[in-house]
């Protein structure tokens, strides 16, 4: 008989892998073994939890104690305090799980408390290698039910009703662009998963897979018998190995267990995938582009209609999905289109995740109802900004959106509203900024990503992206001219209206958005040469304060000698020599040196 | 995959090796793990415990351990609380504890002989 009491779940996601999860897992197998708890205390290893801020992550079962920051020093400490006498480790769980001297389990924390999990229901919870752990949250159920009980027309339906969007960043209603591929007509039809996740910031289609890979198979497998087909892809980057080893894994385990494979639960219905790696082109998260590289051509956009539900994967009727929204499908059939519209907006149904970035305490995946505010996410999920600076922007989208300002705070976040404030949903990244943060420079960020990630096929966006980081170069080095603020407006409309694709038509978002909410820091960059968050270098300069001591210490790590001044005098630098190395700054005992 | 009984099947079996990982159950039986409680015995009472929960298959029980419950002399010791009530058996031994799960966890009957104001008295 079982004696397990008690379950330690591991991280095992991305993250909290490159900070040594690994390490720890095998630490708790060495202890445990040590103090003979082996046959009580099971080392489980499972997707991302979500607070990455906060990894490695460790959590405790029964009583779900969170501990965060765990290095392979703490380890021994846990298993003798709190596995062996029963002790949890104050000192070492996660801060907000520690109120006064309550402890609070994981599901009581803040961070999570705001949250709904839906396509995260299983990350955190089981062990994404092994099958039975997700048959056992209800795991292939849904596939059971729709191969044996519903028609192919019925499946249709209820993803219809349920008003699901595609969770890739466009909103467009999943259960349409089924019944369009339902309804082609070819020889041989196809399910493919875009798992190309490309946003910088973005990870939350890695995360699913990393945490729950049978989630994605078991929805390509509905997809398959509601359209009709017998055969999918999963296009993954190449740069996500733990996503490629466990989706491996996973899909090995399906197929044994015959859920992926003939005759699935003993119906006529055959359903077969495969796994092909993606070498990382931002291009290829493009559903055309993907296409073509799926078989085996460049990734290249082609020219829409017609569109993949008649002619995708070899001229053939493809169904292309992002991987958040195949998360949802299992839900949604076994729980129901009713019960996922009671999530959410209107006309935003569901739920959303965002991968939290930049100036916020809290970052990590999150997954919110559609409708919640911009402020509850960034507040009381994200738990605000880092050591007490201003709230600047937030940016949604990636290189395809835009960055918002405090006056959008209370908007609330569905696709419709956040386009119609000028940003997008995108696939979910979420980069919160603060006042060091420049927005022209933001806007040359993403540009700059954009020209390097442009395919090149179609002039306006090979030419017309690099034209606009010209002039935004130009506006960071202090040579801008007010004029040029209208050139980029003009390039950015025309560049929207005409490019090929998704990429290039919405590369231009940024700048933008930025010129819309952010007109006067191009203005003072281009007519005061300033930037005020003191970012763009050129316009930035060092300075000696009369807080110097004339200590001499700057004028020896001067890599150009520009650093004048007598003993115990105030020091003057040579602006035209001055390289703004910062060597200096960091070398002055009294902080007298700052560059703005 | 044959059928849904097929699956219904691994998934039973499955779900009892994971029905740890919730921490909001609706009893919970809290052992004294200090050395007082380990010196005494608690960890024969405490894998008694498990396995009577296991073995039983109840799924809203939690076994968890906890430090020192204050009365060193009357280890081991095991608390339930249920409804925010809480019942307090001492002196306890591995055979008392499955008496105790099967009287008080299954059937709701309170062991009074093996309470502490029973003890008291």
């Amino acid at each position: 008989m079982s004696l397990v009491r008690s379950h330690v779940l591991i991280c095992g996601g991305t993250g909290c892998t490159s900070s040594g999860s690994m390490s720890i897992h095998e630490k708790f197998e060495v202890c445990i073994k040590k103090f003979g708890l082996e046959k009580e205390v099971k080392v489980v290893k499972t997707g991302c939890f979500g607070l990455c801020e906060a990894g490695p992550i460790v959590v405790v079962y029964p009583e779900g104690a969170f501990y965060s920051h765990v290095k392979v020093e703490d380890v021994e400490r846990i298993t003798e305090e709190h596995l062996y006498k029963g002790r949890i480790v104050k000192e070492l769980l996660f801060k907000q799980a520690l109120e006064g001297d309550v402890i609070k389990s994981v599901n009581e924390v803040q961070f999570y408390k705001k949250q709904k999990r839906v396509v995260l229901k299983n990350c955190g919870i089981i062990n994404p290698e092994v099958i039975e752990e997700y048959i056992a949250f209800d795991g292939y159920k849904a596939l059971g039910k729709v191969v044996t009980e519903m028609t192919q027309q019925e499946v249709v339906d209820e993803i219809k009703k349920s008003g699901l969007r595609g969770r890739g960043g466009g909103g467009f209603p999943t259960g349409l662009k089924w019944q369009f591929t339902h309804d082609a007509i070819g020889e041989e039809k196809y399910v493919a998963c875009n798992a190309d996740e490309g946003d910088p910031g973005a990870f939350m289609d890695r995360s699913v897979l990393e945490g729950d890979p049978h989630a994605i198979i078991e929805a390509m497998a509905i997809a398959g018998y509601a359209i009709g087909a017998s055969k999918g892809f999963i296009y993954i980057r190449a740069e996500y190995p733990i996503a490629v080893d466990r989706l491996e894994i996973a899909l090995k385990q399906a197929k044994e267990l015959g859920v992926i494979g003939d005759n699935i639960f003993g119906t006529d219905f055959s359903f077969d995938l495969e796994i092909r790696l993606g070498a990382g082109a931002f291009v290829c998260g493009e559903e055309t582009a993907l296409i073509e590289s799926i078989e085996g051509r460049r990734g290249m956009p082609r020219p829409r209609p017609p569109f993949p539900a008649n002619k995708g994967i070899f001229q053939m009727p493809t169904l292309l999905n992002n991987v958040e929204t195949y998360a949802n499908i299992t839900q949604i059939i076994l729980n129901g289109a009713e019960w996922f519209r009671t999530i959410g907006t209107e006309k935003s149904p569901g739920t959303k995740v965002f991968a939290l970035g930049g100036k916020i305490n809290n970052t990590g995946l999150v997954e919110i109802p559609m409708g919640m505010t911009l402020r509850e996410v960034i507040y009381d999920i994200g738990g605000g900004i880092p050591d007490g600076k201003a709230f600047k922007a937030v940016q949604t989208g990636g290189p395809s959106g835009g960055c918002l300002t405090y006056k959008h705070l209370d908007e609330q976040i569905t696709y419709d509203n956040l386009v119609s404030l000028g940003s997008m949903m995108g696939s979910g990244g979420m980069i919160v900024l603060d006042e060091d943060n420049c927005m022209v420079d933001v806007a040359r960020f993403f540009l700059d990503f954009t020209v390097d990630e442009s395919c090149g096929k179609c002039t306006p966006c090979r030419e017309g992206t690099k034209r606009m980081l010209e002039l935004l170069n130009k506006i960071c080095e202090g040579r801008g001219e007010i004029e040029d603020i209208a050139r980029l407006e003009n390039l950015a409309v025309n560049i929207k209206d005409s490019a090929l694709c998704g990429l290039g038509q919405t590369a231009p978002n940024p700048v933008l958005s930025t010129i819309k909410n952010f007109r006067h820091e191009y203005i003072s960059h281009i007519e005061d040469k300033k930037c005020e968050a003191g970012v763009c270098k050129a316009l930035l300069k060092v300075t000696i304060t009369d807080k110097c001591i004339g200590c001499t210490a700057c004028t020896k790590v001067c890599p150009v000698d520009c650093i004048s001044g007598n003993r115990k005098e105030m020091h003057v630098i040579d602006q035209n020599l001055c390289i703004k190395c910062g060597a200096c700054i960091e070398k002055c005992p009294v902080n007298a040196i700052i560059l703005k | 995959m044959k059928s849904l009984d097929e699956l219904a099947k691994i998934r039973e079996k499955a779900l009892k090796k994971v029905s740890t990982r919730n921490s909001d159950k609706k009893i919970r039986i809290v052992v004294g793990m200090a050395t007082c409680g380990i010196s005494a015995g608690a960890r024969p009472v405490l894998n008694a415990l498990v396995e009577e929960v296991n073995k039983r298959e109840l799924v809203d029980v939690e076994v968890t351990q906890t430090g020192c419950i204050g009365v060193c002399r009357l280890e081991p010791i095991f608390e339930v609380y249920q409804n925010d009530e809480k019942v307090t058996y001492v002196n306890m031994t591995a055979e008392k504890a499955r008496e105790v799960v099967a009287n008080h966890i299954v059937n709701g009957n309170v062991v009074l002989k093996y309470t502490i104001g029973a003890y008291e008295k």
